[in-house]
């Protein structure tokens, strides 16, 4: 009899197989896309068109070593090191077209949406110019309202039209728009389920180790679309909830304090990172990265608004609000925040963020410098010296706490 | 010695920095037996010549001490330790010692910046600390100095001298560095140059305190407390009084050896 696989081993299986589809597309000579981490992935499920991300790629080729490498690639093609990293790690991907730690096929067409990043924008226009492909976009300004009004709406949807237009056009592939309804539906139900695993870490003590967020979230922003998905975050949904009513965890030791971990994760630092905390009982049971891939929408308006949402698209106060809702609903004890040096989106109000998170939940933060993909960017000393410090401070806390009881 | 009759507890606190190593040694957690303070810091022979100092100076042998507990940078390769702490705990310690109720402490040191927030008990509640950027921190007044071919110890002096700021706009330590070359060409006094680049310093470390809210009443230590130019431009930036100790560089390595104090007593 045939084991039960677990949630990770599908979820891993199912990033290989997605990889693995843009390939074969572009073998057999499909017309493939370079696509922007939260470009509305539906239209491109539904119309069966096979695009790859390259933020993933950057992530990917970061946690395997090679982001200082190719970044200083980018960077003697005259590159600024102040460019995001992960377009740093494209763009010398882009000239060599070989990169060790991992290979994506070229593409014919790029897909744009910059409600991430306006960084996202120049890179795709440089790459338009650079490998002289078509470039589609759909432009989604910041909010600077706490919700997304009709105006927006409509404008956002005039160019989702617009772009499912010009798709047609470059790869021959048709819109379905039954089959679009159908590519909805069951990215609610992967964003729902996605929900429910975040939402198990309210548990104590949280059913998992925190950082497999990082590595579960891949498939959440590419693959939410396809069915596979939405069973496989079912699946791991189901595996945490289980853990958690038996009072088990994955987490490796005591999980002694919880916290909140701001901002994309140091891939070329991972272990470094995750191991100062975990070797303090330290578990991670708040991210952003929860609501931050799953899109909860029930018609085409709300879709659109979805895509406003997404995090470092939101004016500040619903940034603030998200962080506190997650902090105080999973628990935590304290927080650190990753002063991204790439992403000036989502660092440029980083202080205040953490000040104002610090004044509405009472518990102690630390902020450390870094880089998602360069690890120039990191120093060891620096993030041991601030969480051992928040550890200390967590500690005396909690033996206060218990002393009171 | 007190120790041979067995009364007194005698504990060490080392400070094992980036460039300097300080150790401290207490006397029942009160009295400040030796001191010493040794410009070079982990990876050097200073830990070593600072340990070994501040035993001969306060005549004791290692078997005297309870407890060491060392912090700083180097906190974990400094093998003579028994415990160690991290250097934002040991400072909130040796200054809630220094100054009875203090709330916010600000530590200018060689390489970094930091804020601490202290509860009413006098135990770390919170921080904040500078970014990778040297700006605000002792290097900036170091290599400014260096500029000026003035050791940093005659900041201070030279600062009082001054009927006037230069008006050092830049906050980043390569772009003030020609900025004060300019005002040296131009032959603006030295006094007003040092002046002007206090005050820049200051403005960036009070948005450091910012950060945190100021709650009063609030402390400077680390070596920059010793420069009265420093002090007086931040306090004017932040609007408030700044209390100052002249053991003020000892802070670390005080709070060190009282943290090694209370454990030995538990
Ligand atoms: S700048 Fe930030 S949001 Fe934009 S692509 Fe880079 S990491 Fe993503």
């Amino acid at each position: 009899m045939e084991e039960k696989k677990s949630a990770k081993v599908i979820l891993r299986e199912l990033q290989d197989k997605i990889a693995q589809d843009v390939w074969d597309a572009k073998n057999r000579g499909e017309k493939i896309g370079w696509c922007a981490s939260n470009f509305p992935q539906e239209i491109t499920t539904a119309m069966g068109i096979q695009v790859t991300y390259p933020e993933n790629m950057g992530a990917a080729v970061g946690a395997k070593g090679g982001g200082q490498r190719m970044c200083e690639y980018a960077e003697g093609m005259g590159y600024s090191n102040d460019l995001c990293s992960y377009s740093r790690i494209n763009f010398a991907y882009a000239d060599l077209k070989e990169c060790a730690e991992q290979e994506i096929p070229m593409p014919d067409f790029l897909l744009c949406c910059n409600n991430i990043c306006n960084c996202m924008m120049k890179w795709y226009e440089n790459l338009a110019l650079e490998l002289d492909i078509p470039l589609l976009m759909i432009d989604i300004p910041h909010l600077d309202k706490y919700t997304c009004d009709e105006d927006r709406i409509r404008y956002i949807r005039a160019q989702f039209d617009d772009c499912v237009r010009q798709l047609e056009e470059i790869t021959g592939k048709k819109m379905d728009w039954d089959h679009f309804r159908e590519v909805m539906d069951v990215s609610q139900r992967s964003s729902r389920a996605w929900l429910r695993a975040i939402a198990s870490m309210s548990a104590t003590p949280s059913p998992f180790s925190g950082f497999d967020i990082f590595n579960n979230m891949a498939v959440a922003c590419v693959g939410r679309g396809t069915v596979a998905a939405a069973e496989a975050f079912e699946a791991l949904a189901d595996e945490y909830e289980e853990l958690a009513a038996k009072g088990e965890t994955t987490f490796k030791g005591e999980e002694k304090h919880r916290i909140l971990f701001e901002g994309i994760a140091c891939w070329a630092n991972l272990r470094f990172t995750y191991k100062a905390l975990q070797s303090r009982g330290i578990n991670l049971t708040a991210s952003v990265y929860g609501p931050a891939f799953s899109f909860l929408y029930q018609n085409m308006d709300e879709l659109m608004a979805a895509y406003a949402y997404v995090p470092n698209s939101n004016c500040f106060e619903r940034e603030l609000e998200m962080r506190v809702k997650d902090a105080i609903a999973h628990k935590v004890d304290g927080a650190v925040f990753h002063m991204n040096r790439s992403c000036k989106n989502w660092s440029g109000n980083l202080y205040e963020l953490e000040r104002r998170f610090r004044e509405e939940t009472g518990v102690p933060t630390v902020m450390f410098d870094g880089d998602q993909s360069d690890p120039r960017v990191f120093s060891e000393a620096q993030y041991e010296t601030r969480v051992e410090a928040l550890a200390e401070i967590m500690d005396e806390r909690k033996r206060a706490k218990e002393a009171q009881a | 010695m007190g120790n041979a009759m067995g009364t007194d507890i005698y504990t060490l606190g080392a400070d094992i920095g980036s460039a300097a190593s300080k150790c401290v040694i207490l006397k029942n957690g009160a009295e400040m037996a030796a001191s010493t303070v040794e410009s070079a810091g982990a990876g050097t022979g200073g830990p070593a010549r600072a340990f070994e100092g501040v035993l001969a100076k306060a005549g004791l042998r290692r078997e005297d001490i309870a407890m060491i507990t060392a912090t700083g940078y180097g906190r974990n390769s400094f093998a003579e330790a028994d415990l160690v702490i991290s250097e934002l705990s040991a400072h909130a310690i040796g200054a809630a010692a220094f100054f009875p109720g203090v709330r916010t402490v600000i530590d200018i040191g060689g390489q970094d910046a930091k804020v601490l927030r202290l509860t009413e008990a006098g135990v770390l509640d919170n921080f904040v600390m500078n970014d990778k950027c040297a700006a605000g921190t002792g290097r900036f007044l170091e290599v400014m100095a260096r500029i000026l071919e003035l050791d940093v110890t005659q900041l201070g002096d030279m600062d009082g001298k001054a009927e006037q700021s230069a008006g050092i706009s830049s906050t980043c330590t390569v772009f003030a560095e020609s900025e004060v070359i300019s005002q040296l060409a131009k032959g603006t006094p030295i006094p007003e140059i040092v002046r002007g680049i206090h005050e820049s310093a200051a403005v960036r470390t009070a948005s450091l305190v910012r950060r945190m809210n100021l709650v009063l009443p609030a402390a400077v230590t680390g070596g920059v407390a010793q420069n009265r130019g420093m002090i007086r431009a931040l306090g004017q930036e932040l609007g408030c009084e700044l209390m100052i100790s002249p053991d003020s560089q000892l802070c670390g390595a005080y709070g060190a050896a009282l943290h090694a104090y209370r454990k030995a007593g538990q």
